[in-house]
């Protein structure tokens, strides 16, 4: 059934990568984490949301032309720990990943902590340790703020 | 000497090692008769120290440059933001990266958590947090640990009370965590609204730290070899009635200390306003003053590990 749905609604390709099983509602902010809304590029980028599964609702993210790398859907885990990224070549899925958390998150979210100091003007970028898998839990290396949840989301870079 | 001492940067206590603790109390200890004036000490001849100081402290500032100074180096920098390029918006980042051109080290007060992380990193010279807003003051944990040891001889087998703002209070949250390493007990003494955050009763459970959390001070007094008592700030009540209310029962006056131990001592961060009562200081449990004094040796030793390192 899952598959067949898939057919209807989100369109093969040829080549490039399709993120499968994001958590409902978090679509955006893949697009966003993977820096795909405002970045130049050549890939035709599309998403689906709001789609049935065996699992429930998820959304999907589909990439054309462009290969995504191990370091950038470690990202996606941050916000969504059950998506997959499907690797695709001439139509065929050949690389399946689950995405896994990294130890470190760079760059991808902010502080909650107004009063931290890579709030300020400063040329650094954010660092993060991922302290827990579930509920993703990351620790600021600068201030030792713990966020998680809708904290993360919400701070997403 | 300083094999056990490797780090380039202070940033913060967590980030020692139980014998790095004991490698920077042991040379403290040495220091003594320098900051006696009963020895000259010229190891720090020709060097240059950093003070920058983006918001006031005067106690540590001194301290510091009273610490350099001992060992024959000299001191730079400014005392509040007012008078730094950072008013002018110029980045921490880069004022770290100038100071390093003209110092051979650097110490750090700045109102933002995380400042010292970051100063680490765009410093090649060593950098001392000497406070980051509600995040880290390292030396001053340390100085409290060599003023537990100087008094009991060492920091283990002592039960130590802690009074005051447990919630916000930055320098026992540091202190309780050093603690943590050694063999103590502990009491943590504070209105219910101020208690130790859950993180820190966590970490003392996990840790199998043994301590007890009660509402006030005369209830566990008699069972101290430490009381270091902390001010409880008038922000954090909604009201003049409810601080003075919770704030009185977190007082220590010299007719309490009769139901305690002959060998307790009474530390205090200070600046202290009213909650040690000035009869106190003259008994010979108030150790508080030459708690401040044990800053010098303190951050003399450290100074000399990371010029070492
Ligand atoms: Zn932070």
């Amino acid at each position: 059934m899952e598959g067949k749905e898939k057919k209807i609604k989100i369109t093969p390709i040829e080549h490039g990568t399709v993120i499968d099983h994001i958590k409902k509602g978090q679509g955006m902010k893949v697009l966003r984490i993977l820096d795909l809304v405002d970045r130049e590029i050549d890939s035709i980028v599309s998403m689906a949301m709001n789609v049935n599964s065996s699992m429930g609702k998820k959304d999907i993210v589909k990439v054309e032309g462009k290969e995504l790398k191990n370091e950038e859907f470690d990202k996606i885990s941050l916000i969504s720990p059950n998506a997959t990224v499907n690797i695709i070549r001439d139509y065929e899925v050949i690389k399946k990943h689950r995405v896994g958390l990294p130890d470190f998150a760079k760059g991808i979210v902010r502080c909650k902590n107004s009063n931290c100091i890579t709030n300020q003007s400063e040329p650094v970028e954010t660092e993060f340790e991922v302290t827990g898998e579930d509920p993703v839990k990351l620790r600021c290396t600068y201030c030792d703020r713990e966020m998680t949840g809708e904290e993360i989301s919400e701070n997403v870079i | 000497m300083s094999s056990e001492f490797k780090k380039n940067h202070v940033v913060a206590i967590d980030d020692f090692t139980v014998d790095e603790i004991r490698t920077i109390l042991d040379l403290a200890e040495e220091m003594t008769p320098i900051v006696e004036g009963k020895k000259i000490n010229k190891d720090f001849e020709g060097k240059i120290l950093a003070t920058l100081f983006f918001e006031p402290s005067t106690r540590t500032r001194l301290s510091f440059e009273a610490a350099m100074k001992r060992m024959g180096g000299r001191c730079i920098g400014f005392a509040r933001p007012g008078t730094s390029s950072a008013k002018k918006g110029e980045s921490l980042a880069d004022t770290i990266r100038v100071a390093a051109g003209y110092a051979d080290m650097i110490v750090l007060r700045h109102p933002q958590e995380g400042a010292a992380q970051l100063a680490s990193k765009f410093s090649d010279v060593p950098v001392i947090n000497a406070g980051d807003g509600a995040g880290h003051h390292p030396t001053q944990t340390l100085l409290d640990l060599f003023t537990i040891r100087k008094e009991k001889g060492s920091i283990s087998d002592n039960h130590i009370g802690i009074a005051g703002d447990l919630k916000y209070g930055r320098t026992v949250h540091s202190l309780t965590k050093a603690l943590s390493m050694f063999e103590t007990e502990m009491t943590f003494i504070s209105p219910p609204s101020l208690r130790m955050p859950k993180e820190i009763i966590d970490m003392l459970k996990r840790k199998g730290v043994k301590f007890q959390e009660v509402k006030n001070i005369e209830e566990t007094l008699s069972n101290l070899d430490i009381l270091y008592m902390t001010r409880i700030q008038r922000e954090r009540f909604p009201s003049d009635e409810d601080y003075k209310k919770v704030a009185r029962s977190y007082h220590l006056e010299r007719e309490m200390l009769e139901n305690s131990k002959d060998d307790l001592k009474v530390m205090h961060p200070l600046p202290r306003v009213d909650e040690i009562k000035a009869d106190v200081d003259e008994t010979p449990k108030a150790r508080y003053f030459e708690q401040a004094a044990n800053g010098v040796p303190t951050r003399m030793a450290l100074l000399k590990l990371l010029q070492e390192v």
